[in-house]
């Protein structure tokens, strides 16, 4: 293969905004998924069969995700997984202190590596994408580096990195998150790179005391580097908060969303967890609901996204609600625009009401 | 002289480091226990849902083949070493179990090892019989030198610790111990019976009894001192080429007086062995409180299913008192059903009290009783299945007579036909195929020449 991935997946900005303890890249998603699944997937269904996972904040669930490489086919003598914490040595007693420095940090995994090109991706994005067809446009455009962008319909683009690209698409100008975008034009922090460039920029960056890719190397070099942006043209989203987290969870009650990442191959593979079927037992009713494998329902369930070995209880009312892992509603419950994390138990009779704007939350393990 | 002696001493030396090394690796690959499952069974009485593979790679419970549940209480037992011997319609069998990723059991040493027949020299054989199949991988158990030997059928659902049948046997210095099953006695003559003593020891074994004397009816599993089979198996060999524990080599060793003992199981046993059973089985694990539970935490039962989407429920479905698995999508209406992998009930279709195997596409208006739809069905638009009189089939009566019409798998039922009860359909059908669209009670309709 002609490519290495790194996957970014545990800066802080890699954690919700809301709850800046969970990581984005372990958030279960669509029912069966975790929101590294899709990146991690689409690597592998590429062909790169060499992935590294930087990670630091919250990294907890994230590792444990990434227990087994051989979901995604990686367990491999040559290439295969490689996760990268960061640690402390007597010179550096610091973390990652930017996404720069957490590749810098682990420079020899590239130095080692003789992949002529490296992909750069985050672990908090939903999307479906074939990078050999990057890697192609890449070398087509003789481009030093290739950023993949959309034009953002509904996203703000102040939110994102804002790109204006000449005719020939390659980039002229480039601001994190400005206050007034030029265009519509985001880039979705997917980069492919030659490695032996991207190692010379790592070290001539963190020799100045700089640490972030996008404002010391993006930026920087922008004019002075010939950088190209790829359009993507798919469904493609970023998990940052609650809110986002819940309408892209909604998403997948959607069926070409459902068919693009469920029915289309190449598959999105996650971590096997052997749950039996979903269960549904006489007195449950279930309306437009995802339903994992191992839950068990009695009650009623729509606009819902249920993940596995979730219970509900007899004549419980659950609508438009994102339910974890191995939750238990118990009966009679009335729970409305709600987020329980894993492991949630609601007590018999209990009713819970959020609104569309603002789901209600509950954390891990937490007992009402 | 002195060059003689030095050049012995050498030699010598180079033989003892040698035997040592061969110790050493003896020793690492040694386990106290391996299994050998049995996998090569037709398993006839299940007409069409056996044409194309074996009975332990049959879909059960939705997402499983029946061999998962034997594998999974294997690495549930912490038994990490596996022959599973396969003859008839293996394809579908080495494709599931792999080199046993699902199960834990791709591993350095040991791990799932597929056994097929194969030629040796001067001579090619079918197993023959079930204590044949073992006789003749005699070599392969001798790999591991193992203590004892667990044998295993790969046709049956149940939950078994082999662990604690294993510390029985060591406690009771039996040369073999067989798991027995309390029937009703009214039904003990469809089973191999053991007669034992006050201490559980068997004193005589009938196959099949006319007039049984005990209920303790044999479950195909026996843990087996493995010094003592290979003995009784190389022994048997010159009287029955076509060597069987039942017929054979148990009651050899009865008549040997060798120490035999029954252990009791008395929790969840089924041999799907027909339609009917089959059928059942299934049917139970939709109850509220099923009497074989799936959803245990602790002993989970592992299968082949790498890509795993969530099942979906639409807007206008109805479901109720049934199972699904992943990737399974539900528009219409669902009452006691059990639903596999992939499956894909279209709005306005009906499915009740049935089987639907993964990958099985059914259409708008169709309306599906009591039938067993198997893997990569299509079902066109309002079709009716399962409707009529229970006649029982005019070709294979013996298999088909409960009301259940069963679809082989692949096939093709186009729009608009009707098909009703005891029937078998197999392979592309078109409309023309059926008599005025209808294929009536007991019918059967396979395509391609070939009987089920």
């Amino acid at each position: 293969m002609k490519a290495l991935g790194i996957i970014l997946a545990g800066g802080s900005s890699e954690t919700l905004s809301d709850y800046p303890n969970k990581s984005i890249a372990a958030l279960p998603v669509g029912g069966s998924y975790r929101t590294i699944d899709f990146t991690m997937s689409n690597m592998t269904n590429s062909g790169v069969n060499k992935v590294a996972v930087i990670t630091q904040y919250s990294s907890r669930s994230l590792l444990d995700h990434l227990s087994s490489a051989k979901w995604w086919d990686l367990g491999r003598k040559q290439g295969g997984l490689f996760v990268f914490t960061p640690y402390i040595t007597n010179d550096n007693p610091f973390g990652y202190r930017g996404t720069a420095d957490a590749m810098y940090r682990n420079i020899s995994f590239l130095k080692r590596s003789n992949e002529p090109f490296v992909i750069i991706a985050s672990g908090k994005h939903v999307y479906k994408i074939d990078f050999n067809d990057v890697l192609e446009y890449h070398q087509q455009k003789q481009a030093d580096i290739t950023i993949i962008y959309k034009e953002a319909n509904y996203e703000k683009p102040s939110n994102y990195g804002v790109m204006v690209l000449d005719e020939n698409k390659r980039l002229i100008e480039f601001e994190e998150k400005p206050l007034e975008p030029q265009t519509n034009i985001i880039s979705l922090g997917i980069y492919v790179i030659p490695r032996t460039l991207l190692i010379k920029l790592l070290e001539d960056v963190v020799a100045e005391n700089r640490y972030d890719f996008v404002n010391d190397v993006i930026i920087r070099y922008r004019k002075k580097l010939k950088i190209y942006g790829y359009p993507f043209e798919g469904y493609w989203r970023c998990i940052r908060s609650i809110q986002s987290f819940f309408d892209i969870n909604m998403d997948f009650l959607n069926k070409d969303v459902r068919d693009l990442f469920c029915k289309q191959y190449p598959y999105i593979a996650t971590k096997v967890m052997d749950e039996p079927p979903a269960k549904f037992n006489i007195g449950s009713s279930t309306k437009n609901c995802i339903v994992g494998g191992g839950s068990i329902l009695n009650g009623y369930v729509e606009n819902a996204v249920l993940f596995r070995k979730v219970f509900t209880g007899s004549y419980s009312f659950i609508k438009n609600a994102i339910i974890m892992d191995g939750s238990y509603i118990g009966n009679n419950c009335y729970l409305e625009y709600v987020v329980l994390d894993k492991e949630v138990v609601v007590s018999d009779g209990r009713k819970l009401v959020g609104s569309k704007e603002n789901p209600i939350f509950l954390e891990k393990g937490s007992v009402i | 002289m002195n060059l003689v002696n030095f050049y012995l001493q050498i030699q010598i030396r180079n033989l003892i480091l040698q035997a040592r090394t061969i110790k050493r690796v003896g020793s690492m690959r040694k386990r106290e226990i391996i299994s050998m499952i049995l996998a090569g069974g037709h398993g006839t009485r299940l007409g069409i849902l056996t044409k194309h593979l074996a009975k332990p790679a049959v879909t059960f419970g939705g997402k499983y083949r029946i061999i998962d549940f034997v594998l999974s209480n294997c690495i549930n037992s912490d038994i990490d070493t596996v022959g599973v011997l396969t003859q008839y319609e293996p394809l579908k069998l080495n494709q599931h179990i792999g080199i046993g990723i699902p199960w834990d059991l791709d591993r350095k040493t040991g791990g799932v090892t597929i056994l097929p027949p194969y030629i040796k020299e001067g001579q090619g054989a079918w197993y023959s019989g079930t204590a044949n199949a073992i006789y003749q991988n005699i070599k392969f158990i001798e790999e591991y030198n193992p203590e004892y030997v667990l044998i295993l059928s790969g046709d049956h659902i149940y939950k078994m610790d082999y662990s604690k049948m294993l510390e029985y046997h060591k406690q009771k210095e039996a040369d073999a111990t067989i798991a027995v099953l309390e029937v009703p006695i009214e039904e003990a003559h469809h089973f191999g019976i053991m007669n034992t003593n006050e201490e559980d020891r068997i004193v005589e074994f009938e196959e099949k009894p006319r007039e049984p004397r005990s209920n303790l009816a044999s479950m195909g599993i026996y843990i087996f001192n493995w010094n003592k089979l290979k003995q009784v198996l190389i022994e048997d060999n010159e009287y029955h080429p076509d060597s069987d524990f039942g017929k054979h080599i148990i009651p050899r060793m009865i008549h040997n007086e060798d120490r035999l003992f029954a252990y009791r199981f008395n929790s969840y046993w089924k041999d799907v062995g027909t339609i009917e059973s089959y059928w059942q089985a299934n049917m139970e694990l939709i109850e509220t409180l099923p009497s074989f539970n799936l959803y245990e935490e602790f002993w989970k039962f592992h299968t082949n299913l790498d890509h795993q989407p969530p099942q979906y429920v639409g807007e206008a479905a109805d479901v109720k008192r049934s199972i699904l698995s992943e990737g399974s999508e539900v528009y219409g209406n669902v009452y006691s059903s059990v639903l596999g992998s992939g499956v894909i009930i279209e709005e306005g279709a009906t499915v009740r009290d049935s089987i639907i195997m993964a990958g099985t596409i059914v259409q708008s208006g169709s309306v599906l009783n009591r039938c067993i739809v198997s893997e990569n069905c299509f079902i066109g638009k309002n079709v009716i299945i399962g409707e009529g009189e229970n006649i029982a089939n005019f070709e294979k009566p013996d298999i088909y007579h409960t009301g259940i019409t069963v679809v082989g798998d692949q096939t093709t039922v186009p729009d608009n036909v009707w098909i009703g009860k005891n029937c078998v359909v197999y392979g592309n059908t078109k409309f023309s195929d059926y008599n005025n669209g209808r294929l009536e009670s007991g019918q059967s309709l396979i395509l391609e020449g070939e009987e089920s």
